[in-house]
C-alpha cells in the first residue's frame, strides 16, 4: 500500500503527547457471571481523544467482548451516555484531557435502568415514559394549506428543549429517579416542555394532566444534576420549573 | 430458535426515509420497522444545513430552478424525471413536516424561513438562491425528532436493535420477487424470519469505508450490502461525495451552513481561494468542487497549520449574534474537538467522505430494479441507500434530507399499496434462515488469526488514499489489489466475542464483510469511468466525457464473487448537458 508522507488533512499538531492511560470499567455479562466486576485497560492515547476512542482502542485491540453503544462519535445521536468518572457524560463529547487521565478513568453504565451488558443498558423504561408524556404536536381544526405561522420570538420560546438526543444522561443522573422507578424523569419532562411551549400546540391541557400525576413533575427535588450531565446544555431543571409554573397557573 | 413473524409492509431502517416510509405505509397497512439502531440514533439527526424547497418565502423561486440545479450540480448524470418529482415535492414536504410540528426557524412574518446552500441558484445560475428551510444547524435533529414523534403518535411498530442480514426472495417464470427479510435480534442472539408482502430498505450510506468521514460507526452499507450479495444491481457506486468542511484529522461535519451564512475558506496566504475556482458563486458551488479546490490548495503548498495539510474555514467576520442564533452547534464542534473559537478563530477543514450518490437502483416509486428495466415486485429503496437517481454525480446540500422525505413517503405509500394488491407469498425454504445462521454461527466459532479493526483500518486507509478526492488508475488499482488481499484476510476473520447476547464483536466483523464488498464495487466501478464528473474525478481524464460516460454504472456480483459492469442511460427531460460552471 502506497503511504504519504504528510497525509492531507491531518489533524491540527497541537502540543500534545502521547500517553498511557487506565481505563477502569465495570463489566458486566450474564452469560459468563450474575456479578459486576472492574477490569482495567492500559490504552495509549492524545490528550485531545475521545473517552470513545479510548473505549475503542480496548475492544479493538485488547478485548473485543467489551460492549457499549455508540454510533455518530461527535454527540448528536444520544447513544454513548455513560458515567466517566462518577458523572453522566457522552463517551464522544468528552476528552481524556478533560477527565483527568493521569488518574484512572473509571467507565460504568448510567444508573437507574437495568444492566444489560457492560455499558449497554435496557433503554425501553425510558422510551416508555417520553412516549407517555404524548410528545408530538396536537392540533385541532382543519390544516392550513400553508405552514402555521410562527414568530420567531414563539419559535425561541422552546428552543432549548428541543435540542435534546434523548440520551438519558439527565433522567439516569437523577436521584429520585434511581429510587422511585415509577417516576418519569427529567428526559420525558423536557420532551413534554418542548411542546407545552410551543405556541402551535393545542394539547397543554392533556400533557399537564399526565405530569400533574403523583410520579409527574412534583417529584423533582431541584437537585440540578440532570441539567449538570445534560450533554446539549438544556436547562433541564430550569425547564421542569417552567412546567411546574404552569401547573400551578393553570389551577 | 427461530421466531417468524408476518407483516405486510417491512421496513428495514429508523432514519429518516425509514420513518417518513412508515408514516406512510403503518396509516395504510400492517407495518413493521427493524431497525439496528434505535430510531432517533440514526445519522438522518447529524444532517445541519437545511432542506431545500421553492417556496419562495424570502426571494423570488420556482420549483424549475430547483429541479435545473439539482441536474446541473450532478454533472447531468441525474434522472432529470427523477429530479423534477422530488423538487415540485419538495414545497410539500417541508409544509408537511412543519404540520408535523417540525420547528423551524421563522421570517419576521412568521414563515419559514430560507437561507442560502451552495448550487442553490435563482434562475439558472444567476446567482445564489435563498431556498434552503431550516432549524438552526440542526435541521436534520429536528426532522429525525419529529418524525419519531410523529411514530410515536401514529403507533408504528418498531423492533429495534434487530440487524436486518437476509432478504428472501422467489424465483419464477416471472423473474426475482420478494416476501421478506432476516434479522438477528442483537440483545438475544435469536434469530427471527419476517414473512413480508413488500420490504423496504432504508438503511442509508456506507462511509466507513473511508477514514476520514462524516459518517457514523455505524454506517456499513448493509442494506446495499444485502442486496449485493442476491446479484441484484448496484448503480452509480464510483460517486462517493467528499465534503468540504469537515474538521481537519476527525471528519466531523460542519455544515455547508457556514457559507451558506457568510463563512469564507481561506488558504495559507489568507486568499479566499475559490474566487479563482468559482467566480460567480464562490464558496458556494458544489461540494465537489469545492473539495477539489481545497485539496488542490493544499497539495500546490498553500495549505495551513504545520503540516499545511489543511485550509480555513473563516467565520471571524461574522456577528456573535448571528454564529449563535444560525450555527451554534457547529461552532461547539470546533470549540469542543479542536479547540478552536471560531468567533476570532479560523477552523481548521479538510474534505471528508459524506454521502454515496449511488446505490441500490429504483424508480421514481421507489421500486428497486433488477436490472435496467426489470421491476422486484415487493422490493423497495429510499435514502442514500437508493440511487433514484436525482443525484447524479455530485449531491447538492440540503438534498439528502429532501430525497428522505420525498422518496421515503413515495416508497411508503407503494409499498402499502402493492401489499393491499397482493396475497402473501409463502416462505417455503426449509430453513429461510440458513443462510444467517450459517454466518453467523461461521464467524462466531472461527478461530482464524485476523481481527476485525486490523483490515477495517487498512482497508480505510487505502480507500483515503486512494479513492477520494483525485483518483487514477494506478492508485484504484492500488486499491482494489488492497482490498483482494484484505478479502483474502477477511475469510480467517474471528471474534473474541464468543456470546450470544449484544455481541458487538460479531456485528462489526459482519459489517466488516459489507464494507469490503461495497469498497470493491465502488473501486472498479471507478476504474472503468475514464472520465471526470461529479464526485468522480480522475486525474489521467480530467474532463467530463459526455460521449462514452453519459450513463449509469450498473454493477452486478457474479456466481464466482467478481464484478461485472453494465451501463444504463440517464432519463434526460428538460435540460441538455452544459459545461458546468458557477
Amino acid at each position: 500500500m502506497s503511504t504519504a508522507t504528510t497525509e492531507a488533512g491531518a489533524a491540527p499538531a497541537t502540543s500534545t503527547t502521547t500517553m498511557t492511560v487506565t481505563v477502569k470499567i465495570l463489566r458486566y455479562n450474564p452469560e459468563v457471571s450474575e456479578e459486576q466486576h472492574w477490569e482495567s485497560y492500559q490504552v495509549t492515547a492524545e490528550p485531545t481523544d475521545r473517552v470513545l476512542d479510548a473505549l475503542h482502542k480496548v475492544k479493538w485491540d485488547l478485548d473485543g467482548s467489551l460492549t457499549f453503544r455508540r454510533s455518530c462519535a461527535h454527540g448528536v445521536c444520544g447513544s454513548d451516555a455513560m458515567r466517566i468518572n462518577g458523572k453522566n457524560r457522552l463517551a464522544c463529547k468528552t476528552l481524556l484531557k478533560d477527565v483527568n487521565p493521569s488518574e484512572p478513568i473509571t467507565v460504568e453504565p448510567i444508573k437507574g435502568l437495568p444492566v444489560l451488558k457492560d455499558l449497554v443498558v435496557d433503554m425501553e423504561p425510558f422510551f416508555a415514559a417520553y412516549r407517555s408524556v404524548m410528545p408530538f404536536l396536537i392540533t385541532t381544526g382543519n390544516e392550513p394549506t400553508r405552514e402555521r405561522l410562527q414568530s420567531q420570538k414563539d419559535r425561541d420560546r422552546f428552543d432549548d428543549t428541543t435540542k435534546c438526543i434523548l440520551c438519558a444522561a439527565c433522567t439516569t443522573s437523577c436521584p429520585v429517579y434511581w429510587t422511585d422507578g415509577q417516576y418519569f424523569g427529567p428526559q420525558a419532562i423536557v420532551g413534554a416542555h418542548r411542546f407545552i411551549f410551543d405556541s402551535r400546540d393545542e394539547g397543554t391541557d392533556q400533557r399537564l394532566e399526565i405530569l400533574n400525576d403523583q410520579e409527574g413533575v412534583w417529584r423533582c427535588r431541584t437537585t440540578f444534576n440532570c441539567t449538570e450531565a445534560c450533554p446539549r446544555g438544556i436547562e433541564v431543571t430550569k425547564a421542569i420549573q417552567e412546567v411546574k409554573r404552569a401547573l400551578i397557573f393553570r389551577r | 430458535m427461530v421466531q417468524h413473524h408476518k407483516y405486510d409492509v417491512v421496513i428495514v431502517g429508523a432514519g429518516g426515509a425509514g420513518m417518513r416510509a412508515a408514516l406512510e405505509s403503518g396509516q395504510r397497512t400492517r407495518t413493521a420497522v427493524l431497525t439496528k439502531l434505535y430510531p432517533t440514533r440514526s445519522h438522518t439527526g447529524a444532517a445541519q444545513g437545511g432542506m431545500c424547497a421553492a417556496l419562495a418565502n424570502v426571494e423570488e423561486d420556482n420549483w424549475e430552478w430547483h429541479t435545473f440545479d439539482t441536474v446541473k450540480g450532478g454533472d447531468y448524470l441525474v434522472d432529470q424525471d427523477a429530479a423534477e418529482v422530488m423538487a415540485k415535492e419538495a414545497i410539500d414536504a417541508v409544509l408537511d413536516l412543519e404540520k408535523m410540528g417540525l420547528p423551524f426557524n421563522r421570517t419576521d412574518e412568521g414563515k419559514i424561513d430560507q437561507r442560502r446552500f451552495g448550487g442553490h441558484t435563482r434562475n439558472h445560475g444567476e446567482a445564489a438562491v435563498r431556498r434552503s428551510c431550516f432549524a438552526a444547524d440542526r435541521t436534520g435533529h429536528m426532522i429525525l425528532q419529529t418524525l419519531y414523534q410523529q411514530c410515536i403518535k401514529h403507533g408504528v411498530e418498531f423492533y429495534n436493535e434487530f440487524y436486518v442480514l437476509d432478504l428472501l426472495t422467489v424465483e419464477d417464470k416471472g423473474g426475482v420477487s420478494v416476501n421478506g427479510v432476516v434479522a438477528y435480534e442483537l440483545a438475544t442472539g435469536e434469530i427471527h424470519v419476517f414473512n413480508a408482502k413488500a420490504v423496504i430498505f432504508a438503511t442509508g450510506g456506507f462511509g466507513k469505508v473511508f477514514r476520514t468521514t462524516s459518517n457514523a460507526h455505524t454506517l456499513t452499507g448493509d442494506g446495499m450490502g444485502i442486496v449485493w450479495r442476491k446479484g441484484l444491481p448496484l448503480e452509480d457506486m464510483e460517486f462517493f461525495q467528499f465534503h468540504p468542511t469537515g474538521l481537519a484529522g476527525l471528519g466531523v461535519l460542519l455544515s455547508e451552513a457556514a457559507r451558506g451564512e457568510g463563512g469564507i475558506l481561506r488558504n495559507s496566504e489568507n486568499e479566499r481561494f475559490m474566487e479563482r475556482y468559482a467566480p460567480t458563486i464562490k464558496d458556494l458551488a458544489p461540494r465537489d468542487m469545492v473539495a477539489r479546490a481545497m485539496a488542490n490548495e493544499v497539495r500546490e503548498g498553500r495549505g495551513s497549520g504545520p503540516d499545511k495539510a489543511y485550509v480555513y474555514l473563516d467565520l471571524t467576520h461574522l456577528p456573535k449574534e448571528q454564529i449563535d442564533a444560525k450555527l451554534p452547534d457547529i461552532t461547539e464542534f470546533a470549540r469542543t474537538y479542536l479547540g478552536v473559537e471560531p468567533y476570532t478563530e479560523m477552523i481548521p477543514v479538510f474534505p471528508t467522505a459524506h454521502y454515496a450518490m449511488g446505490g441500490i437502483p429504483t424508480n421514481i416509486k421507489g421500486e428497486a430494479l433488477a436490472d435496467n428495466h426489470t421491476v422486484i415486485p415487493g422490493l423497495y429503496a429510499a435514502g442514500e441507500v437508493a440511487c433514484v437517481s436525482v443525484h447524479g454525480a455530485n449531491r447538492l446540500g440540503t438534498n439528502s434530507l429532501l430525497d428522505i422525505n420525498v422518496f421515503g413517503r413515495r416508497a411508503g405509500i407503494y409499498a402499502a399499496e402493492y401489499a393491499a394488491s397482493t396475497d402473501f407469498d409463502d416462505i417455503v425454504e426449509e430453513r429461510p434462515e440458513g443462510r444467517v445462521v450459517d454466518m453467523i454461527e461461521h464467524m462466531r466459532d472461527a478461530g482464524g488469526s485476523e481481527r476485525v479493526a486490523a483490515i477495517r483500518q487498512e482497508l480505510q486507509a487505502t480507500m483515503d488514499i486512494n479513492a477520494q478526492v483525485y483518483r487514477t488508475e494506478g492508485s484504484l488499482k492500488q486499491a482494489l489489489a488492497d482490498i483482494e488481499g484484505l478479502k483474502a484476510r477477511y475469510v480467517n476473520v474471528s471474534v473474541q466475542d464468543k456470546g450470544k447476547r449484544f455481541n458487538t464483536d460479531l456485528l462489526e466483523a459482519i459489517e466488516l464483510g459489507f464494507l469490503l464488498d461495497l469498497a470493491e464495487v465502488l473501486v472498479v466501478s471507478a476504474l472503468a469511468r475514464n472520465e471526470s464528473r461529479g464526485g468522480h474525478f480522475r486525474e489521467d481524464y480530467p474532463t467530463r466525457d459526455d460521449v462514452n460516460f453519459m450513463r449509469h454504472t450498473m454493477a452486478y456480483r457474479q456466481e464466482d464473487g467478481t464484478v461485472r459492469l453494465d451501463y444504463k442511460p440517464v432519463i434526460e427531460t428538460r435540460y441538455k448537458p452544459m459545461e458546468r460552471k458557477y
